[in-house]
């Protein structure tokens, strides 16, 4: 017997989408600052503030560094609190970060992923929540907004699962999908208030091994925050990483009983076609729609093309990776934002890591791709598994890292070398100049 | 307002417990103290990072006996506000058990006149209803006496130290609590722990207004302003009957924000032959070391006596006592 709720067709994009969960979540406090291109969500949301949809207290902060101060501060006096940034904005944010996953605080917030200054650029890549990944947040990416939608109703009940007390950060692609149209299936008010719950507070050991609520309430004086040093500090950090450790089931358990309640379930990674798979792209975010895509064209070509989109990239589902590649000959790991002076990309090198020491391990390269929303169609997703059959035919691997959707010229800016000239020399107006 | 008698105000609950680990003759404590005894509501404190935060919470001890959360340093106004809204939204939903909770944002100069500044303008502009702390010992103390908005001229720290062609800071002290008054809050307030109750007075006036309030209190440091721990409450009182520090207060009146001059200044401001050469005030401080030793330097000690002048003047016009 099915006990999928009757959900309704509504055309949204994904700020939308994420701002119309929030709204049915009802979390005591938004504090947000706008910032292109998340800025229809505190839009939209200041709208249900203004026709009294939600009793939220809304916070139009002076900043983003201020709007994770508020929701720390909110949080901390036993409020659900929401927030959402992008780019520089999470930039802003950077250093409060980790003081919301340190402070064990369960705040959601979504990321609306988009290129780092400088130079400045409004599109989508990951660049802004991979500077963020050693932040203590849980990091889920999105494939489109109906994942949005409902990834926000689910980070509530994996941010307060007692076993995890972490903040969690819904990721999705700048103007991709936080600016495109497209069909969400939502449920009844109701419905999400039962699903998410009354929010709980923790009831946590004092030093002294009393008890007591986690939570700044007048009759329970806690001291948050507190000077922590050699003695202590270290064991505080060893149950933030327990924490994370535990999120990889409860995010399994949440995505599970969501997907009862709406018929879409979700886990820690989303594998499609990868059961005979010989080659694969492993992709986060909106891009996994396309590799998708290009998987089933080169399956009508005979080809036994898989996708791995990887969705919880904090905590990183190491097992679950390695037992879905493990058969595969061939992939290509698509990074979306650059490590500079690493070798390779984020997920490449953690998916490569994985691997370190499996006895049966895939060919594994990687590609750069998508930064500063530069165009992925999927021509170019059918080249990689063009590139990874002829990998595996041959068994000519080549360069292991690369660029997928360079302009063709790149080369030439690359090879050019900057002279060299004294401030004195802009005087003589022998280079250039008026 | 009625005077509040010793007696009752030793029997009120010690919010900032003893046992802490702050410096002998901190000037910090002991507002803190006042200030907190001033409340009859139960209040929840956000503190800055600094001297005050790392010396009450040594973990696993504190000496709150008040909720209390430090989360970073130039946010102490954002965090209360998210305090302040959380309990606004939980009494809206029905599950709040007090009616009235006070939120005292606790900073120091660097937290409020540098780094805070942001947050705290911010804080105000949208008139969440906290009280913030100002615990202004004029410089950043906590780091090792660094120079800040709110250290004096010619005051040497070690980031303006009085070197053989600088004499310690150049530029003059920047006027947080009048910058605040323009923000036309609910309240704005400057005290000094030496006229205690004066300060008891001020801070429920803070609890009690229906919006942002300000209080500003002088801290003198023993180790950064480098004089003797008995001094502490002799260099508050100083500082007012200096007019360095006068005390004052700004309150939001039929929408329009009325300056007035508070008892220990006023009686100045009747009576100017009680105003007391800064010099006295700058004396017993080693920061002025320089301004004495090896022969003292007129020049720049009538420079910061006319600056104190000029800024006394400016008081007594917006309080209408010129």
């Amino acid at each position: 017997m099915s006990k999928i709720v009757k959900q309704e067709m509504m055309g949204m994009n994904g700020d939308t989408a994420c701002a119309y969960a929030v709204k049915q979540c009802n979390p005591e406090v938004v504090a947000a600052y706008p910032i292109t291109p998340q800025t229809i969500i505190v839009e939209v949301f200041s709208e249900y503030v203004a026709n009294g949809e939600v009793t939220t207290e809304f916070i139009p902060v002076e900043s983003e560094h201020s709007a994770m101060s508020t929701s720390i501060g909110a949080a901390a006096a036993g409020a659900r609190a929401y927030t959402a940034s992008a780019s520089q904005g999470l930039a802003l944010m950077y250093e409060m970060l980790y003081i919301a996953s340190g402070l064990r605080l369960p705040i959601v917030m979504t990321c609306v992923n988009r290129a780092l200054s400088a130079p400045i650029n409004i599109h989508g890549d990951h660049s802004d929540a991979m500077g963020a990944r050693d932040s203590g947040w849980i990091q889920l990416y999105c494939e489109n907004s109906q994942e949005a939608y409902d990834t926000v109703i689910q980070a509530w009940r994996i941010a307060e699962h007692k076993d995890v007390l972490l903040p969690v950060m819904v990721n999705i692609d700048g103007f991709i999908l936080s600016h495109t149209l497209e069909n969400v299936a939502v449920l009844p008010d109701d419905a999400v208030k039962k699903f998410i719950g009354e929010k709980k507070i923790p009831v946590v050991k004092k030093p002294s091994g009393e008890l007591t609520p986690y939570v700044l309430h007048p009759d329970y004086p806690v001291s948050m925050g507190a000077i922590d040093l050699q003695d202590y500090y270290f064991e505080h950090k060893r149950q933030q990483a327990e924490a994370m450790k535990n999120a990889l089931k409860v995010i399994k358990e949440v995505g599970e009983e969501y997907g009862e309640l709406t018929g879409r379930r979700y886990g820690l990674i989303d594998a499609y076609m990868m059961d005979d798979a010989e080659i694969a792209i492993i992709v986060m975010g909106s891009t996994a729609g396309t590799a998708k895509y290009a998987a089933d064209l080169m399956r009508e070509k005979g080809v036994k093309a898989g996708v791995l989109r990887v969705r919880s990239f904090r905590p990183f589902p190491r097992d679950d990776i390695v037992k879905t590649l493990s058969k595969v000959k061939a992939c290509a790991v698509l990074d979306r934002s650059i490590s500079f002076g690493s070798y390779g990309g984020p997920l490449f090198t953690e998916i490569r890591s994985s691997f370190c020491y499996e006895c049966e391990k895939p060919i594994i390269i990687n590609y750069y791709y998508g930064l500063g929303g530069r165009d992925t169609p999927p021509n170019l997703l059918e080249n990689v598994f063009s590139e990874l059959k002829r990998i595996v035919e041959t068994g000519k691997i080549g360069e292991e890292i690369r660029y997928l959707g360079l302009r063709e010229d790149s080369i030439d800016s690359v090879n050019y070398k900057a002279e060299l000239i004294s401030f004195k020399d802009l005087n003589t107006g022998n280079i250039g100049g008026k | 307002m009625s005077v509040v008698k010793p007696k009752d105000l030793a029997l009120t609950e010690e919010r900032l417990a003893p046992g802490h680990r702050l410096c002998p003759g901190c000037g910090e404590p002991t507002t803190v103290k006042l200030v907190l005894k001033a409340s009859d509501d139960p209040v929840i404190v956000c503190s800055a990072t600094g001297c005050l935060e790392v010396s009450t919470s040594i973990y696993p001890y504190t000496s709150w006996n008040v909720p209390w959360i430090h989360s970073a340093f130039e946010n102490a106004a954002a965090t209360a506000a998210g305090v302040e809204a959380a309990i606004k939204a939980l009494k809206r939903n029905g599950v709040y058990k007090y009616d009235k909770v006070n939120v005292l944002a606790v900073a120091g100069d660097g937290g409020t006149y540098d780094i805070g500044f942001q947050a705290l303008s911010g804080a105000f502009e949208r008139y969440h209803r906290i009280v913030y702390l100002l615990l202004d010992n004029e410089a950043y103390m906590n780091t090792g006496i660094q120079r800040s908005g709110g250290t004096p001229s010619y005051a040497s720290t070690t980031t303006s130290p009085d070197g053989k062609v600088i004499p310690g800071k150049l530029q003059t002290k920047k006027q947080i609590s009048r910058i605040m008054v323009e923000h036309e809050p609910a309240y704005v307030a400057t005290i000094s722990a030496a006229f205690w109750q004066d300060l008891i007075q001020k801070s429920k006036k803070a609890f009690a207004a229906d919006g942002p309030a300000f209080l500003h209190s002088i801290t003198p440091c023993p180790r950064g302003w480098r004089h003797a721990d008995n001094l502490t409450i002799e260099l508050c009182r100083l500082a007012v009957q200096t007019c360095i520090f006068p005390l004052w207060e700004a309150e939001k009146i039929d929408g329009k924000m009325v300056y007035k001059l508070s008892a220990p200044s006023k009686q100045i401001a009747k009576n100017p032959d009680k105003k007391k050469p800064v010099v006295e005030y700058l004396k017993l401080q080693g920061r002025y070391r320089h301004l004495f030793k090896p022969e003292e330097k007129t020049e720049l000690i009538n420079q910061i006596q006319e600056w104190v002048d000029t800024e006394w003047d400016i008081i007594l016009e917006r309080c209408g006592e010129k």
